[in-house]
């Protein structure tokens, strides 16, 4: 049972999918318990990997018995056993919370919409699992297309939003596959493993230098890369709630790790670095995209509008630890894969339960909302100071590790860079809290009638999520340095 | 010297905040039990403070680690003389404001006051951090929940100026803790450690020139906090917050929490070897110089009480880094005894403040004329006080003064005695009118003003604070050793050297 978990993790959600209508046209209550219980199980696979690996070493799994290069290989090590385990219980986090607010928008479709989560979530999962290029574009495309329709079900302006995201996500996954294909004809395999071991031969070869600029490019139009964000904002934004709970801290966390992993796993570093500089351009355009999700967000009066921009702003931090290349950066990196995925799941979350209670995301109409939703304004306070970077919350270290790497790496630039989007972003968060918080009142005193507005905290189901996830902001925070120690360390690649 | 762990620290700042907690959900139904918990944790901290007092003065350290933060950093508490004098200064002033506020709050009918007790707890965990931290995160951890902790109690009153001035002090401290982080990780950077030391841990670490400006960021990081001239504006903004926390936080524990960082980076951080072989000590000098100066012809020009009162606290925060500047025994003893000695004087100055508020509701010092007769106890501490700040025997800021006036002459700088003097000299300048026009001067409007003092819950506290100022005048030992604590800490900083 135990080997087979790095499978298992995948599997129960694809299977679980396919069987999920057929649950639904019996009993349609069914489908959510049955999904908690297919997440669950597969987190729990996930957490068993990551102890094997830390345990044992790599993990390889050979599909059916087939041995590279010619059978499909899961390859977990630190990396991706820790990336495994983020996804599956964000994911997690994200199922338990949409049972209301699926409820709410989508009375008829709630069946459906579980199948294509399933979906959605099997295809993270896969990217992250496999050790083989093409299965990862296999599952890179099952995640799409899921993505696609969790998308297009969402209220007005959803269908162009996710038809935008369509053509743009298709061309991403078209340079990718073209990448991988040219990668093929230089060297005749698809396994991530072998690949390292044949191209530092080929490094002079055009073929490769375009299979690079391809599968990078791609990998970036995926995690909406300033400048190739364009599709985010309304795709994200016009998604249902539940989806883009789902979607958003995930598919750029996803999206990263795979920039890592071709960057500095299928390529050797010294490539990526040195022969063809993508690292610096890489930071260079990262800087840029931090300053400009956070200016972009500064414009947003509303809030999710706002975070959806904040979002474009933390994958630049992501790949700005990429592009530091060195051993802080990419701690950052991978540090902020955790944190940031807690983050954004957790404001996202809170978004929708506002947007559940009171029908309201313009920043302006917050007045007294701490009074009707007290938790989940508290939540957001203490999300937000993370974001913003203040100590002992997690994005606190994120910035840490990210500053020391480009102190490391002598670029000054970037320590402005990180140090204004930080207040950029306290600038963002304040005056939110200050909407929800400060009740204006005259010289006299005397304040509008908010004694009279009653508690409407949101439903059970969506609170818990919300509390956890910023329990973790908090915990993750304190923890970093034990998070860092047995496996964070281990998961940066072995040359930095 | 021996390392004693113990738990006790972080009980210290965490009794403060299981207390916010319990404020928080007894809320407005049950007031009284709700102020309960504010005094009983008061209590409770000072307690265990205290408890901590005898060890430190044998020249141990208390150390507990709660978990390693990254490589070379723990989260920590390291009690050393220093940080045990903030400690039980903080921890003692709270209970008299926690008193004091009650009083208030209750007086005034103020809005919002669960949510003004709860960030004041908040604050004062905070506080007992950046006193007991180990090492520049810990404490830069704990200094940026202070500056966020205090944000609601500053837009409390929550009309438009209130808001702005929240505003104001966010722009000014957010800003200022990333100078700080950013200092921080450079040094972490060449050091490989942030863990304070007296006498510094840094030399030998870097170019002189990169040290100079992680010293210059971090000053004048650290600096807004302790409202050095020019970047003092947030804190005369921020006397629109209710008195008390005018009070503790803008003369005791926010303020102060920025000089104890600058000490600590002059004392712990660099170190006065190093900060002689770079130079910095006579720049570092004159900067606040400026400010004292300055800060003081600004406050003669103040006529709403408190702004005068947030003037004067920028010219003795200037004057305590001043002292410590001078790196020679008696200026930084003196430094560390002012640091105690204007929390004492200044948080009666504000109690009075507040006193004459919620009996009168003047706010200005012209409407004050002839109220000494009105409230003559209140206006008794004043003086007291005002004297004080002055440095006029038998108060106790006489004799931080004198040492630091010593400490100037021990490092030949006669110029900075010269600003001393002046500035004693505007302190009576600005504060002596307040008490004579409030004795002898005829009231404005010709009504008879008959005794009538403020509420007791106000009253006790500001009198309190104001006999101690004498006591520690007369017996600089007399509370809880507490001169003491300063000349050991000035001892260890110097035998490191």
């Amino acid at each position: 049972m135990i080997e087979q978990a790095p499978v298992l993790i995948v599997i129960i959600p694809l299977i679980s999918a396919f069987l999920t209508p057929l649950i639904g046209w019996g009993k349609k209550e069914l489908c959510y318990p049955f999904i908690i219980l297919a997440l669950t199980l597969s987190g729990f696979c996930s957490v068993i990997t990551l102890l094997t690996v830390m345990k044992t070493g790599i993990i390889h799994y050979h599909m059916g018995g087939w041995l590279p290069p010619w059978g499909i290989e899961y390859a977990v090590d630190y990396l991706n056993a820790f990336v495994l385990v983020v996804v599956s219980f964000i994911s997690l986090t994200a199922a338990v919370y949409s049972k209301k607010s699926v409820e709410q928008e989508l009375p008829e479709k709630t069946v459906y919409f579980y199948t294509l989560f399933l979906l959605q979530v099997t295809g993270f999962l896969g990217i992250v699992v496999t050790g083989d290029m093409f299965n990862l574009y296999v599952f890179l495309e099952i995640a799409s297309l899921a993505g696609y329709a969790l998308i297009a079900v969402g209220g007005k302006g959803a269908p162009l939003a996710s038809f935008r995201y369509l053509i743009m996500g298709t061309v991403g996954a078209s340079f990718y596959l073209l990448g991988v294909g040219y990668l093929y004809m230089a060297t005749g395999s698809l396994n991530m493993a072998d690949l390292a071991r044949l191209l530092p031969d080929l490094y002079g070869s055009k073929v490769v230098l375009a299979a690079f600029s391809f599968l990078v490019v791609g990998v970036a139009l995926k995690m909406a890369l300033f400048p190739l964000h364009g599709w985010l904002p309304d795709a994200y934004e016009k998604a249902p709630s539940s989806v883009s709970t789902l979607l958003a801290p995930l598919m750029t966390k996803v999206s990263a790790y795979v920039m890592i992993r071709i960057m500095f796993t299928v390529f050797r570093p010294y490539f990526s670095i040195e022969l063809f500089p993508v690292t610096t351009i890489l930071s260079w355009i990262a800087a840029v995209a931090i300053l400009y999700g956070a200016m972009m967000a500064l414009a947003q009066t509303d809030l999710k509008r706002m975070l959806v921009y904040i979002l474009l702003s933390e994958v630049g931090y992501l790949v700005l630890g990429i592009g530091l290349a060195n051993k802080n950066g990419l701690t950052g990196t991978i540090l902020h894969i955790l944190n940031d995925a807690c983050m954004m799941s957790a404001l996202f979350m809170i978004v929708g339960a506002i947007v559940y209670r009171c029908g309201i995301r313009e920043i302006s109409q917050f007045r007294n909302l701490h009074r009707k939703m007290p938790f989940t304004m508290a939540s957001l306070v203490i999300v937000g100071l993370s974001v913003v970077g203040i100590p002992p919350t997690c994005g606190f270290f994120s910035k840490w590790y990210l500053i020391l790497g480009a102190i490391d790496a002598s670029h000054w630039v970037m320590v402005g860079v990180l140090i204004l989007s930080s207040l950029l972003n306290a600038i963002l968060f304040f005056r939110v809290i200050e909407y929800a918080y400060i009740e204006p009142r005259d010289e006299r005193g005397s304040g509008s009638m908010s004694l009279a507005i009653s508690r409407e905290e949101a439903p059970l189901s969506m609170l818990i999520p919300i509390i956890s996830a910023t329990a973790g902001v908090i915990l993750f925070g304190l923890l970093s340095g034990r998070i860092i120690s047995t496996v964070i360390q281990f998961a940066i690649p072995a040359c930095f | 010297m021996d390392v004693i762990i113990s738990i006790k620290p972080l009980l210290a700042v965490l009794v403060t905040l299981v207390a916010a907690v319990l404020i928080i959900s007894t809320g407005e139904r049950n007031r009284n039990l709700r102020e309960f918990w504010t005094i009983l944790a008061s209590i409770l901290k000072f307690s265990i403070v205290i408890s901590m007092v005898p060890l430190i003065l044998k020249g141990n350290v208390i150390e507990y680690t709660i978990i390693s933060l990254t490589p070379g950093i723990a989260l920590q508490f390291r009690i050393d003389s220093l940080g045990m004098f903030f400690g039980v200064l903080a921890s003692f002033l709270w209970i008299i404001t926690s008193v004091y506020s009650i009083g208030y709050v209750r007086s005034l009918d103020e809005h919002a006051q669960t949510r003004y007790f709860f960030s004041f707890a908040l604050c004062l965990s905070a506080t007992m951090g950046i006193a007991f931290a180990g090492n520049l995160l810990t404490l830069f951890i704990f200094y940026e929940i202070l500056t966020v902790a205090t944000w609601p109690l500053v837009y409390h009153k929550e009309t438009k100026e209130a808001v702005m001035a929240g505003r104001k002090y966010l722009v000014y401290t957010l800003t200022a803790g990333m100078a700080i982080l950013f200092g921080i990780i450079l040094i972490y950077s060449l050091a490989g450690t942030t863990d304070f030391r007296p006498g510094g841990f840094l030399s030998g670490h870097g170019s002189a020139n990169m040290l100079r400006f992680i010293f210059v960021i971090l000053i004048l990081g650290f600096g807004v906090k302790a409202a050095f001239m020019p970047m003092h504006e947030w804190l005369p903004s921020a006397m629109v917050a209710p008195t008390p926390v005018s009070a503790l936080l803008h003369a005791v524990a926010v303020v102060k929490a920025g000089v104890f960082g600058c000490l600590k980076v002059i004392l712990y951080v660099f170190g006065p070897e190093l900060l002689h072989e770079l130079n910095l000590w006579l720049v570092l000098a004159y900067f606040v110089s400026f400010t004292i100066i300055v800060s003081g012809m600004y406050a003669l020009a103040q006529d709403n009480l408190k702004r005068r009162l947030a003037f004067s606290t920028i010219n003795n925060l200037a004057i305590i880094i001043m002292g410590a500047a001078m790196l020679t025994p008696s200026g930084i003893k003196g430094a560390i005894f002012h640091m105690g000695g204007h929390g004492f004087m200044k948080i009666t100055l504000f109690f009075v403040a507040g006193a004459i508020y919620v009996k009168t509701h003047k706010e200005n010092i012209s409407e004050l004329d002839g109220i000494g007769r009105q409230m003559p106890l209140t206006m008794g501490a004043f003086a007291i006080g005002a004297m004080g700040i002055a440095g006029i025997p038998p108060v106790c800021g006489f004799i931080s003064k004198w040492y630091m006036a010593m400490g100037t002459l021990e490092a030949h700088e006669v110029v900075f005695l010269f600003v001393l003097l002046i500035s004693a000299m505007m302190d009576i300048a600005y504060f002596f009118p307040i008490i004579y026009n409030s004795f002898f001067k005829k009231p404005k409007d010709n009504v008879i003003l008959r005794f009538n003092e403020a509420p007791m819950m106000m009253l006790v506290p500001l009198m309190i604070t104001a006999i101690i100022s004498i006591i520690l005048g007369i017996f600089p030992n007399a509370f809880f050793n507490f001169f003491n604590l300063a000349s050991t800490a000035a001892g260890k900083i110097l035998g490191g050297m």
